[in-house]
């Protein structure tokens, strides 16, 4: 690899909305903000300067076809999930209807919190945490479940790998290493069996994973952080 | 009714099709004036943001004239513009103004006639399919085209 430095670079990743969709969200207004986030969604070329651009243009011309001009404001922030950036927007926002952001959806939300007084939409889908595996090619690598277990796994995650999250695996859907749900999709439990064994700890799979305590994923509820030694 | 005389913008890479309209000029050539070339370094360099702009800007039609398949000069660029035409053919699909308002094409800086075939053969088509949607708000865009001027300018003495 000649850039190994952007070989991988893990972020959100998320996807366009058709622009037929988003046409429609915007169809009550004639003077928007479309924000983007320098973050994640500019390294997965979805929200960034330069697709907001494509967007905005794009909303433009079909707004302007039928008649019915879209004044756009174009502006991208540093991220749109931290106050700091989101408060400069003040200054100009109050010119504007709605607010269209191309963020991930916690950046979506956390200006729909700041900005009370505007409609906020979305103008992509946040898929998943995952890594740029080639130029243009996205997969997903992690779910956030709030407990790692990659030591045990050879660094291979069988919550977000394997298409059952199964902790014990494979299992018998596992053919020729590939999932049963489609055969272009790795079998996560051959993966982590593969590289154990590249590793010599093939012992570790003689381990049986206890069941796992998914209250610190998504089924504890919405997460929160606290670092008191941060607090201002 | 008045002939329509269509606006069409062609992104000529200065190795091929820019090489090439000069060739169709000093073999006197004849080809539409509606043809408005703008020469990049390689059709590699177009982006889908220039391709909406000229629609944005007015224009009925645009084309991106890049090397032929395989000889590039920067071996790819040609490729890539082929993609990014094909995204932006879709997007102004999309916006309902037409993808077939937009063209790839690619030819040798040795072929002065077929640049000439291209820009009537593109020509026509934007005829047959008259002018850009835009246009029935022509004044509207001179409008917002001024804004953003103002909002460049207000931009500019904040920063200062």
């Amino acid at each position: 690899m000649r850039y190994a430095f952007y070989e991988v670079r893990e972020m959100i990743i998320a996807e366009s909305k058709p622009i037929k969709d988003i046409l429609a969200m915007v169809e009550p207004y004639e003077r928007i903000l479309v924000v983007g986030c320098k973050g994640c969604v500019t390294v997965c070329s979805t929200g960034g300067e330069k697709e907001i651009g494509i967007l905005s243009s794009a909303l433009r011309l079909a707004r302007q076809a039928r008649g019915k001009p879209l004044e756009i404001k174009e502006a991208t922030l540093e991220r749109q999930c931290d106050t700091e950036y989101l408060e400069p927007m003040r200054v100009y926002a109050d010119g504007y209807q709605a607010i269209l952001s191309l963020a991930c959806g916690a950046g979506i939300q956390f200006l729909a919190e700041k900005f009370r007084k505007h409609p906020v939409l979305p103008a992509v889908d946040t898929q998943f945490i995952g890594v740029a595996e080639e130029q243009g090619v996205w997969t997903e690598r992690c779910q956030a479940c709030g407990n790692c277990v990659l030591d045990r796994t050879g660094g291979i995650c069988p919550v977000a790998r394997c298409s059952k999250s199964l902790f014990n695996g494979p299992c018998g859907g596992s053919k020729s290493g590939k999932c049963e749900i489609d055969s272009q999709v790795d079998c996560g439990w051959q993966l982590i069996y593969d590289r154990l064994k590249e590793l010599g700890q093939l012992e570790k799979l003689e381990v049986i994973m206890p069941v796992k305590d998914w209250s610190t994923s998504r089924d504890g509820g919405p997460r929160k952080r606290v670092r008191e030694d941060l607090k201002i | 009714m008045e002939k329509f005389e269509p606006i069409v913008i062609a992104f000529c890479c200065h190795y091929c099709a820019y090489t090439a309209a000069d060739l169709a000029g000093t073999m006197r050539l004849q080809y539409p004036f509606n043809v408005r070339i703008i020469r990049l370094p390689c059709t590699g360099k177009v982006d889908i943001r220039h391709l909406l702009e000229v629609f944005e800007k007015g224009a009925d039609g645009a084309y991106v004239a890049g090397c032929l398949e395989g000889d590039c000069h920067f071996l790819t660029g040609n490729l890539r513009a082929k993609k990014r035409v094909a995204l932006a053919k879709k997007i102004l699909e999309d916006a309902g103004i037409g993808g077939e308002r937009l063209e790839m094409y690619n030819m040798s800086a040795a072929m002065g006639p077929r640049f000439a075939e291209v820009a009537r053969e593109m020509t026509e088509r934007i005829r047959r399919l008259g002018p850009s949607p835009i246009k029935k708000n022509a004044k509207r865009i001179e409008h917002s085209a001024e804004r953003k001027e103002e909002q460049t300018a207000e931009g500019r003495a904040q920063s200062a």
